[in-house]
Parts: C-alpha cells; structure tokens; sequence
C-alpha cells in the first residue's frame, strides 16, 4: 500500500504565512510549495490587518492551485481583532463557500459555531478534554494545540479524546508567542502603526531583537513577536505519532520551507533519523533550533539531536 | 460606573471596601488565578472573612479562576469554583471556556465575568460568550482605543470592564507566551509572568543586571532607575540598537479619561494590583471613588485633581505613565 493512503498516517501542514512578503514573492513560494511534500496548506492575513500584498480573492485563488495540485486548502482568520473592519474580513474569511476555515479568536467562533467542518485554530486557548469537548459540539473537526503545549499537557487532552476531531500540532518554526495592539516593527523605526510605511516588508523573517550580552531572544513580527529560535519537534515523531497526534504543522520562513518539509517528511515516515533530521533543519532554520515547551520547560532551552533539550 | 479593586489578602480587601470600592477581586493561593505570587492571595478562612466584611458594607466580591485548567488538575478549578459559591461570593471571573460551562450549570446563581485573559477584543466575541452562557460581565484586554471600546458597548448587552490603573499588559491578555518562552511559567497556565522565583540581580563591570531564568532582560548604569524584570519591559538590541524595543516600564494610568468612559458606557473600572500593598489599595481605590463621585456631580465641569494626580503617582513608584492603547502612538 501507499504510504499516503495507510491510516492514521500523519500529515504534514503548512501553517499560514505569518510574515509580510511582497505580492510576486508570496505566489512564488506557493507555486513551489504546490511542488512540495505538504499535504495540507492554510492560508490568509493571520497578524495583521493593515497588510494588502494580498486580498482575499488572492488567497482564494492561490487556494485553487494548491487544491489542483493535490493540496488540502484551508484559510486562518485574524487572531487579534480591534476594529470593525477586522470584523467584516473575519466574516468574509469565516463565510468563503470554497474551503475550510481555522477561527483564531472566539469572534471567529460566534461566526462559525453550528456549522461543521471547521479548525479550531492555535490562539483558541483549548488546554483540557472538557474545553476541546465543547468545540467538537459546535461542529469542530480539527483542533491546532497552543503553541506552549507540552507533551504532558497534550496526553492528558487526548486520554479523554472526544471523537471526530484531528489535532495538529506546531511542530516546526519560529514560534509565534503574543500579539499585541501595538507594532513593534513600526516602533523600531518611531512610526505609529496608522503610518508604518509597511516596513515589516523588509524582514522576511522578523525582525531580530537579542538581548545587550547577544543572546537572539524574540523576533519581531508586527504586532506578533515570536521566538528568535526555531521551535522543532522533529526528534519527537514517534512520541507525537504514540498520542495520536495527526497533524504537524510546518511555519514558513523565507529560505528553505520546501526542504523543511521534505525533512519533515522523512522523518514522518522513518527515511531519516531524529540526529540527521535535526542537522539538516539547523542548517536551513533562521535561529538555533529549541524544543522546551514540549517538556514544560522554558521553551528557548535549546534542543539536542536527540530531542531531548538539554542544556547546551 | 463601578469601581473594582484588588486584594491580595484581608487587609487590602478591608482596604479597598473602606475606600469606596463597589467590587473587590481576589484568588485563592494557588494556580488558578493570574496573580499566583508566593505569599499572596486567600485561603479558604480568609475568603469566608471577606465575604463577610464586604457584604457587611454592602460590597460585592469576585473571584478571579482565570487561569486554564489542564485535564491532570481540572478538579482544583472546579473545587475554586464550588468554594466560591458556597461561601457566597458574588461573581467568578473565568477564562477557560469549560470552566465557564461548568459554572453555569453547577452553580446558575454564581455572575460569571470573562476574565480579561479570554482575550475577547470585539461585540463577535463577548456575545459568543452572552449567548451561549449568559456571561454578564466582560474584562477588556488593553487593546482597543476608546472608539474601539465604544464599538465593543454599543452591540452587547454584556456589561464593559475596563483596566484604569496600575501595571500595563503590553500584549493582549491571554495571548501571550512570552514568560513561558523565557521561564516555563505563563500566565495562562500558572497564572505567573516573569515570576519572581526566575529572578537574578547580579552587580557586574558593565553595570548592575536583571536576568530572568537566564536572560539578560536590563543593564542600569550608577544611578539609574531600576524596574522589575518583566520581560516586555526591559532593554534589548535591535539592528545594533539598544532601546525598550516593546514597552517602557511604564503603568496605565487612565484617570483623563473617566468622563469618556462614562460617556460611551463602560460599566466598570478595573484598578489592577493585586500584588501590591494594601496602603496602595487604600490610596488608589479613594483616588478613584473620589474622581468617579465628581464625575458624577460635576458632569462636563469634571477635571482630575492635583491631589489624585500626585497620589497615583506616588503609587506608580516613579515609574512613569501611560493612556496605553488609549493613546496616539499605539494607533
């Protein structure tokens, strides 16, 4: 039998572009990302609402051609909403006849509960079985974990697994950690956020704050500020696989996603081992890799090649 | 508008009452509240006590169970819960949505207020949490501009709570990871940002230190004023460039703003705290009630004092103040 159609086989996604790329660059990336070992894609504005490389029509579209290409298409609304503009896109995203949607915020929520088929998206705050429970009533069928999650954490969630539902977990990329009313990119160079200048544009990455003795700490993402290391699981797959886990979800970044994945990938299906795995994603990752949350720890612990973080 | 204040422990609930409070918040010494310091909060004695002394002075108590509870301890969230209700206290504020859903059917006659860590910042959202559980009181992560805020009132019938004073949340509440990035502990999940128990002052050639689990989060030359590590508060580099790259330490002081809040309907204001002491309770909860009772009487005439302005002041330890995402640069 194929690989890709054995049960409980675990699938690779591409998480939602959280950086600002230009317009030809974005199209780029997905025309190759269609070429590559990813077998779902979420797409759409996660961070913030003032970026317009991209429109929904856009997103729609780029969705075509990844779903032509074999791809499963979903699209992630907004996870911090202030205004009521943020509101109507949020509804246009949640109200899209064509693909699924993954509600980053419980506005989202209100919008899409009673319908079924929809992502309960990483900024929800599901941490236990009741609260997940609650989201499968309202017609979730895939639940993305806190980017915190440990693996404790998870394995008390899915000892009381309700049914119907996949989960996914953020397994590698700079981790997305807060979100705020203000941008932190905007205020590196004393601009306010009504007149950024969209300068987010020139860091494909983040931007990098490191602490005075050089320690690269946070990146900075807009109003997002995320890890400055590299969150990976890829030591962890047979651990993830032995929860039930179904789903690991890829971050983008601006060099090397596509081989990213086809690590990812290898190491899903046992091509390459958890040392190798790690040397080959470190040699593409924009920051040192880290793996601490998923012991309860501190998660910018760095990881070792065996996967277990200790202490460099 | 009512004001609702904090308390760590006894004192600074008889504090906040003797002041004017219309509510006082309070946790139980654990991890089921956002506030789980060492040596803080109420036990099961000291929350019956505080029933009892504000509900002799006619005031309503609430208990903060805003942390999300995890499978392995959920039966210590409802047990905080259950202790709430059986001791009579007025309300609970809960984040997790489980919880929510646990308090409502357990205990119908117990107000939920969704804590400001279920980081609900539109109508969309409050309403989710009106309809299906019949939430009556929102706390307002500090976000949103006054208009936003006004957005927020004008299509729910959920009651509005909103911070005035005190320590700034720079991200929105309940979505931030940062403390957990840096020390394990977030405020989702323990209840504790940048916790106490992470941090080192060290004396060194390039200065005097603060360092969390680590981290190097501030360097002071002679002199300088010194701020408590919280790790969004403190002085990195970026591009070669040393500055506060996400906020100064600096705390949210909205006192200019009180007649706008009455104007578009807030319900309530929130004075946050409860870490600190109850002469602070005391002197900001009688700054407050003042300012409101003014309010109240002179209407347009309303200005804040130079008295209440040097209190609160004095209460922010030098450090300095900020309208937050009230203000024009955050926009």
């Amino acid at each position: 039998m194929n690989p890709a159609e054995m049960p409980g086989r675990l699938k690779l996604a591409l998480g939602p572009l959280l950086y600002y790329w230009p317009r030809d660059r974005v199209l780029a990336f997905y025309r190759e990302i269609a070429e590559s070992a990813v077998d779902a894609v979420y797409l759409g504005e996660v961070v913030c609402s003032r970026r317009h490389e991209l429109r929904l029509e856009d997103w729609l579209s780029i969705g075509e051609e990844l779903a032509a290409a074999g791809k499963e298409v979903l699209l992630s609304a907004q996870a911090l909403t202030e205004s009521e503009g943020d509101l109507k896109l949020m509804r246009r995203v949640v109200e899209n006849a064509r693909w699924r949607v993954e509600a980053n915020d419980m506005g989202a929520v209100r919008m899409l509960a009673d319908r079924v088929g929809w992502v309960a998206g990483p900024h929800l705050n599901i941490y236990n079985p009741r609260t997940l429970a609650m989201f499968v009533a309202m017609g979730a069928t895939r639940w993305v974990a806190p980017v915190e999650v440990a693996r404790e954490m998870l394995s008390g969630v899915l000892a009381e697994r309700p049914a119907g539902i996949e989960v996914e977990v953020f397994a590698h990329g700079r981790l997305p950690l807060a979100f705020s009313a203000r941008c932190f990119t905007a205020r590196r160079f004393n601009l306010q956020k009504e007149v950024c200048g969209y300068r987010c544009l020139d860091f494909p990455d983040g931007l990098e704050l490191e602490t005075r003795d050089g320690e690269a700490f946070l990146a900075l993402n807009g109003v997002q500020t995320q890890s400055a290391q590299v969150y990976s699981l890829a030591g962890e797959i047979a651990p993830l696989r032995a929860l039930g886990v179904d789903v690991l979800r890829v971050s983008p970044q601006s060099r090397g996603t596509r081989e990213v994945l086809e690590v990812m990938r290898a190491a899903i299906d046992g091509g390459i081992d958890a040392s190798a795995a790690h040397r080959a994603l470190a040699a593409v990752a924009p920051g040192k890799l880290c793996d601490g949350f998923w012991y309860g720890r501190a998660a910018h612990e760095p990881t070792a090649p065996t996967g277990h973080g200790v202490q460099a | 508008m009512e004001l609702v204040c904090p308390a760590g422990g006894l004192p600074a609930l008889k504090a906040a009452v003797d002041n004017g409070a219309d509510w006082v918040y309070l946790g139980l010494r654990d991890e089921t509240n956002a506030r789980n310091f060492a040596g803080l909060n109420f036990d099961e004695r000291s929350l019956a006590e505080g029933v009892r002394y504000a509900h002799a002075h006619r005031r309503k108590l609430v208990l903060a169970v805003n942390t999300y509870p995890q499978a392995a301890t959920w039966n210590r969230w409802t047990s905080a819960v259950d202790r709430a209700a059986a001791l009579g206290v007025d309300a609970a504020i809960i984040a997790d949505l489980g919880l929510i859903d646990y308090t409502r059917r357990k205990h119908p006659g117990l107000e939920i207020h969704l804590s400001v860590q279920g980081s609900a910042t539109s109508h969309e959202a409050v309403n989710f949490y009106y309809e299906r559980f019949g939430v009556k009181r929102a706390v307002l992560p500090r976000v949103l501009s006054l208009s936003q805020v006004e957005q927020v009132v004008r299509n729910t019938p959920v009651e509005i709570e909103v911070f005035g004073f005190g320590g700034l949340c720079v991200m929105a509440e309940g979505r931030c990871a940062l403390s957990a990035y840096a020390c394990g502990d977030s405020p989702n999940t323990t209840g504790a940002c940048s916790p106490g128990r992470a941090v080192r002052w060290q004396e060194t050639a390039a200065g005097l230190e603060s360092r969390l689990n680590g981290v190097l989060i501030d360097r002071y030359a002679q002199g300088e004023h010194t701020a408590y590590p919280t790790l969004c508060k403190g002085r990195y580099r970026v591009q070669g460039e040393t500055y506060y790259a996400i906020e100064e330490p600096a705390s949210l002081n909205t006192l200019e703003l009180l007649p706008s809040f009455a104007r578009v309907g807030i319900a309530a204001i929130k004075i946050e705290g409860r870490q600190r002491s109850p002469a602070y309770v005391a002197q900001v909860t009688r700054v407050w009630r003042e300012a409101i009772d003014a309010l109240a009487q002179e209407g347009a005439s309303f200005a804040p004092r130079v008295p209440w302005i040097a209190a609160l002041n004095w209460q922010s330890e030098g450090s300095q103040h900020t309208l937050g995402a009230f203000s024009r640069p955050w926009k």
